[in-house]
């Protein structure tokens, strides 16, 4: 036996393949298509869900039995609310460049679906550790395909990871760029976000076909 | 023992294998199928998919000779080494140097496009266990012709592999694709490389290549004798910046003598391809007749905002808008993309009331995008992929109205 249970790994294990948010959920696309553009936003943006989900859902998990159903929604949005205030204002503070890229998208993981959804289909009827299981698991699901997203993207788009240039100084035509190689601005774009999305997709569903709806 | 017959030896040998498709695919490419069906009724007709796409292949092919020898013909015109052509047959253009220059640029475009499309048409092929589709055959010819003539080989290469798989085969390959391929990879090209595909370096062979030599000169310091700088700019690009139609004449638009696209810029073959697709009933009269019509009923409204003084010259957007309506079928790829792309038979709207009302917000739309959006100089292909989406909502409204027609009659009779 190792730190987990086989039920509690399976908490974490399944979204990241399997049931993962953005592929198979289909939740939470919108920050996937706007903040992709770059590696390093897509780290820092998946680290916010992180904290935000993790932590919100021991929270909502811990005042299950005592928030009335009637009012559940506006209890979940003030406790999402508080954590992704919390975020943006160390964002503010510690990495204020950084929180300028992300701009609005830092308030926006309050409407993240996947955040919502996890509230409502798992910390309501679920004990806390269980529930911060699940809300990790979750949020590395979906880190997984923002990172994936972001690092063909930037690579693609901008010839740099993490603001590094890999292959070679398009102005001084150096590395790739003496042979003729230009980045690619449609990955720059949301659109190609979309596509960099659907193909992950369409891999996952060929290596999987139980997986694949009529 | 003849090509035919060993073909048939291959194509039997591997039947039932997983190359099989790739086999057949070249034997039915050059020789009719020597299958035939057994019982039932079936109706018999000549034209199958294959002979279709190779008679728009043919109304493609005087676009593509005039586009070489005009590449030519624009490069050592650019150059100074050349008088420009006097109309349609001018001596200076259909010359063997023209010719030459146009092919080492051109055919290369030719031979990627096919290429690469039908390799990754292959590949699907094979790894879907159906027969080679044909839907490659037209696009691989309509993408070299809508891209500038110095566009790199290897854009082409990603663009191409990118529009046949993201724009057809995920859709379940030719006849199910929602966008024309053709234009998706444009798009693909415009979008990701914008520019390889717009401004005024591009449009010229070797207008790129002279910009990198005055710098090269500059920065070595030596003398600039002979290196003037090429401005191959479209009339497109001059209008959109208020500099009026160059020295092009109404006739050079006409015959095509501009920059451009390759095989995009003469109204005249294209006219003449168009009537050939009509007459053998290929391309739908009805998406060509109201596509101009929508962008000569826009040409005219932008005509009279200009003539009511709404719109003065020091607005960006007079130089488009004052453009004479009829001027706009002339110039860009408008005639091009309205008689070889909006006709697509897969990605247009199916019924003849749907093609009236597709066909005309293509041509509306197209000059809409012109004039208003001088970053995106061509509107037809944005124009065009906007409609091929809105093509099946078009067609649906279309029969659930005859369908409301035809109840409304029936309760007539029957009360």
């Amino acid at each position: 036996m190792g730190l987990l249970s086989k039920k509690d790994a399976a908490l974490i294990k399944d979204p990241l393949a399997d049931n993962n948010p953005i592929t198979i959920q289909v939740l939470g696309i919108c920050s996937a298509l706007a903040i992709t553009a770059e590696l390093e936003a897509s780290i820092v943006m998946s680290i916010s869900v992180l904290f935000v989900l993790g932590v919100g859902n021991v929270v909502i998990s811990l005042m299950r039995n005592i928030i009335p159903s009637k009012i559940r929604i506006i209890v979940q949005l003030i406790v999402v609310a508080t954590l992704v205030i919390i975020v943006d204002l160390v964002l503010k503070a510690f990495a204020y460049e950084l929180s300028k890229t992300l701009s609005v998208f830092v308030g926006l993981i309050i409407t993240n679906c996947i955040i919502m959804g996890r509230f409502e289909a798992f910390a309501l009827g679920n004990g806390p550790w269980k529930s911060f299981l699940d809300g990790i698991g979750n949020s590395l699901g979906y880190a997984v395909i923002l990172i994936i997203v972001g690092f063909f993207r930037e690579l693609l788009g901008s010839g740099t990871l993490l603001g590094i240039p890999v292959l070679g100084d398009p102005i001084e035509k150096t590395g790739l760029y003496a042979l003729g190689y230009e980045n690619n601005g449609f990955m720059l774009l949301s659109p190609m976000a979309l596509i960099v999305v659907g193909i992950i997709i369409w891999i996952q569903r060929t290596r999987n076909k139980d997986l694949v709806e009529d | 023992m003849g090509l035919k017959s060993n073909l048939h030896n291959l194509k039997e040998k591997y039947k039932g294998t997983k190359m099989a498709p790739a086999f057949n695919a070249i034997h039915t490419f050059l020789y009719l199928p020597n299958e035939t069906t057994h019982n039932g009724t079936h109706i018999k007709a000549a034209d199958d998919l294959k002979r279709t796409m190779n008679i728009v292949i043919m109304a493609l092919v005087p676009c593509l000779i005039f586009g070489i020898f005009n590449a030519g013909y624009q490069h050592y015109l650019a150059l100074g080494e050349i008088e420009a052509a006097n109309g349609f047959l001018g001596s200076s253009f259909w010359t063997m140097d023209n010719l030459i220059v146009g092919l080492w640029q051109v055919l290369p475009l030719v031979v990627v496009s096919y290429g690469v499309g039908l390799a990754v048409e292959f590949v699907f092929a094979v790894i879907k266990g159906h027969e080679v589709e044909e839907g490659y055959l037209v696009t691989g010819m309509l993408v070299p012709l809508i891209v500038p003539v110095d566009t790199p080989l290897w854009m082409l290469a990603v663009a191409v592999v990118f529009g046949v798989v993201i724009g057809k085969e995920v859709f379940g390959g030719t006849g199910m694709n929602i966008l024309n391929p053709a234009l998706t990879i444009r798009a693909f090209l415009f979008f990701a490389y914008p520019t390889w595909m717009s401004g005024d370096k591009v449009w010229v062979h070797g207008a790129k290549a002279r910009d990198e030599a005055i710098a090269v000169a500059k920065e070595a310091g030596s003398s600039l004798e002979g290196l003037d700088a090429i401005s191959g700019e479209t009339i497109l690009g001059s209008l959109a910046q208020n500099k009026g139609l160059l020295d092009h004449s109404v006739m050079d638009m006409f015959y095509g003598i501009i920059p451009g696209s390759v095989g995009e810029t003469s109204t005249l073959l294209i006219l003449l391809a168009g009537l050939f697709l009509i007459f053998t009933k290929i391309g739908s009269w009805r998406i060509m007749l109201s596509s101009a019509i929508g962008a000569l009923v826009m040409g005219l409204i932008f005509n009279g905002v200009i003539s009511s003084g709404l719109i003065t010259e020091s607005s960006k957007f007079y130089g488009l808008m004052s453009t004479e309506f009829w001027h706009h079928l002339l110039i860009g790829g408008f005639a091009f993309g309205t008689v070889f792309m909006a006709t697509d038979p897969v990605t247009a709207s199916q019924t003849n009331k749907g093609k009236w009302i597709y066909g005309f917000l293509v041509g509306f739309i197209s000059i809409m995008i012109r004039v208003f959006n001088p970053a995106y100089p061509e509107g037809v292909m944005l124009a065009i992929l906007l409609m091929n989406v809105f093509a099946p909502t078009i067609d649906h409204y279309v029969v659930q109205g005859n369908v409301k027609r035809r109840l409304k009659r029936l309760k007539v009779k029957t009360a």
